[in-house]
């Protein structure tokens, strides 16, 4: 298909509609209000449905119900807004249900500003809702990316019966970049006579299917969690992607960062290699699962003399990094949040500073 | 090669629009572009201003520290953003409102009085169109015929709008080559 010039906010409520996803549940908030406000228009042309709630709380569980139902069901917001439904996603896991998020995010803490951040990475990893509850987390650094991650988002929760969240900054939402959508048709939610709520006569058998994420008897609750764990295994081994730059030949540190600040840094790496100075690039492309084991292998190449992860936030995956490298090899941190996005020149100094300050005697 | 172009002015200027209409007519003549704007708590008579990056090849770091050109549509955006522009690089002047120039040597100053030119067609909103033309006669980043085709499709929906725009662009072709013009104001 021909490309076209897109906002990614825009890009992903369209990707959205041609993954297939007809239920479109939210309440505004910038950086983000650009898709609620594509969708209001798109999704009654195709028959699907916009609803604007009355807050985030309303629309965690509206996701719930529909996705209860078996209808594939998706929502957006920004920091502040996450947060609200957090409850919701937990609930969401601990009932096995298919949902996507897409998280715009914006600097915090708090009501903090409008601007790109990365300050959501822990909450979106580790702490997307009470109780031993993970999000499979993508984060595109592209327009483009962006589009393709949501057809991709819905069929991953379809897979893993489990939430996801397409983790993008303000940068991500607001920028346009040229776009084309795959030609693929949308697939129809395959599995969902086995689970979801949709009436007897839908279906074979007298067993009714139960939607809940109450289990009294500590034994139950127990195997649920085992069953949630290898579930969150399987997707480790299965769907972990991540991307290297500048990494064939010898290099003497190894940047890590995701999303928009990634794209950052590669340009730092092509202005350092101009000067003659290797650094490599990985990229997280998905963020839970997290690529420990790869960054693990860079890091040891016997070239490589220090980590630094780079992020929009005062430090958050530096510390997933750290456990990844373990104590091979010093990892530190650099980054701005709030708004400011560091630049390219910026990224390059701190590299170089890094080289400068190690002690080869 | 990659370039880099920054639309400056108060809101309501048209700023965002002509980035856009640059970077759809980038795409269309083959390059990657990227368009980034401002969108911080603004406001009509706030001030706006967006990036366009071009280039042959994936674009990096949409953040520019030292963008190539500028577009300055007031002088609040033009005494911002003139100092931070690249060595060697275009700055063009709505001198209607900016009654005097960047203070740089090192720079291609394009005055153009694009408001009054504007004006001049009839609607002095199209100043932001009537400097884009300007600017790219200018520089020649992009073929002027596809922003004509660009302009062409971006108000195909408005269709009384196709002529004052492409008058737009036009004059602002003809002021940034009229060698009379020249660096004065």
């Amino acid at each position: 298909m021909a490309k076209v010039l897109m906002k990614g906010n825009e890009a992903i409520a369209e990707a959205a509609v041609r993954a297939g996803c007809l239920n479109y549940f939210a309440y505004p908030i910038t950086p983000q209000s650009e898709i609620g406000e594509y969708l209001a228009r798109r999704l009654p042309e195709v028959g699907g449905m916009f609803l604007q709630a009355e807050s985030e709380i309303a629309v965690v569980y509206m996701l719930y119900g529909a996705a209860g139902c078996g209808a594939r069901a998706f929502t957006s917001s920004s920091s502040p807004g996450i947060s609200l439904m957090s409850e919701g996603i937990s609930y969401l896991v601990g009932a096995q249900l298919p949902a996507v998020f897409v998280n715009i995010m914006r600097g915090g803490p708090g009501l903090g500003g409008i601007l790109p951040s990365q300050a959501d990475y822990l909450q979106a990893v580790k702490g997307a809702g009470h109780g031993d509850c993970r999000m499979f987390v993508l984060a595109p650094a592209s327009v483009q990316e962006a589009a393709d991650m949501m057809a991709d988002a819905f069929a991953l929760a379809e897979k893993y019966r489990n939430p996801v969240m397409v983790l993008g900054d303000g940068l991500i939402g607001q920028m346009m970049e040229p776009v084309s959508f795959k030609a693929q048709k949308a697939v129809a939610m395959e599995n969902k006579s086995a689970w979801a709520t949709t009436g007897m006569s839908a279906r074979d058998g007298n067993t009714p299917n139960l939607v809940k994420s109450l289990h009294l008897d500590p034994a139950l609750l127990n195997q649920h969690n085992l069953d949630l764990k290898a579930k969150y295994e399987r997707m480790a081994r299965e769907e972990m992607r991540w991307e290297m730059y500048n990494a064939e030949g010898d290099y003497q540190v190894l940047l890590v960062s995701f999303g928009t600040m990634s794209r950052v840094c590669r340009t730092a790496v092509d202005m350092l290699k101009a000067k003659g100075v290797d650094v490599a690039l990985l990229r997280p492309i998905t963020l839970f699962p997290f690529p420990e084991e790869q960054i693990a292998m860079a890091a040891e190449r016997s070239c490589c003399k220090a980590v630094l992860s780079v992020e929009m936030n005062m430090g958050q995956m530096v510390d997933d990094v750290k456990r990844s490298v373990g104590r091979q090899k010093p990892v530190s941190w650099y980054g701005k949040c709030g708004g400011e996005v560091p630049t390219p020149e910026e990224v390059a100094g701190v590299v170089e500073k890094t080289i400068a300050d190690m002690d080869f005697t | 090669m990659q370039t880099e172009v920054m639309f400056a002015g108060f809101g309501g200027q048209g700023i965002l629009a002509s980035g856009k209409i640059l970077a759809q007519a980038a795409m269309t003549q083959g390059f990657e572009v990227a368009w980034v704007p401002s969108y911080g708590p603004e406001m009509r008579g706030g001030t706006a201003y967006c990036l366009v990056v071009i280039s042959d090849a994936p674009i990096g770091s949409p953040i520019v520290k030292r963008p190539q050109h500028l577009v300055a549509m007031n002088r609040p955006s033009m005494e911002k953003f003139a100092p931070m522009l690249k060595p060697k690089g275009t700055i063009l002047i709505n001198t209607t409102l900016i009654p005097v120039d960047a203070g740089r040597d090192d720079l291609d100053q394009v005055m153009v009085p694009a408001t009054a030119l504007s004006s001049a067609l009839g609607n002095s909103k199209a100043a932001n169109v009537v400097a884009l033309g300007a600017f790219i006669a200018r520089t020649g980043i992009l073929a002027f015929e596809t922003l004509i085709a660009t302009v062409k499709a971006e108000f195909a929906q408005k269709e009384k709008l196709v002529d004052l725009n492409l008058n737009a662009l036009e004059a602002g072709r003809a002021s940034a080559l009229d060698p009379c013009r020249g660096q004065s104001i």
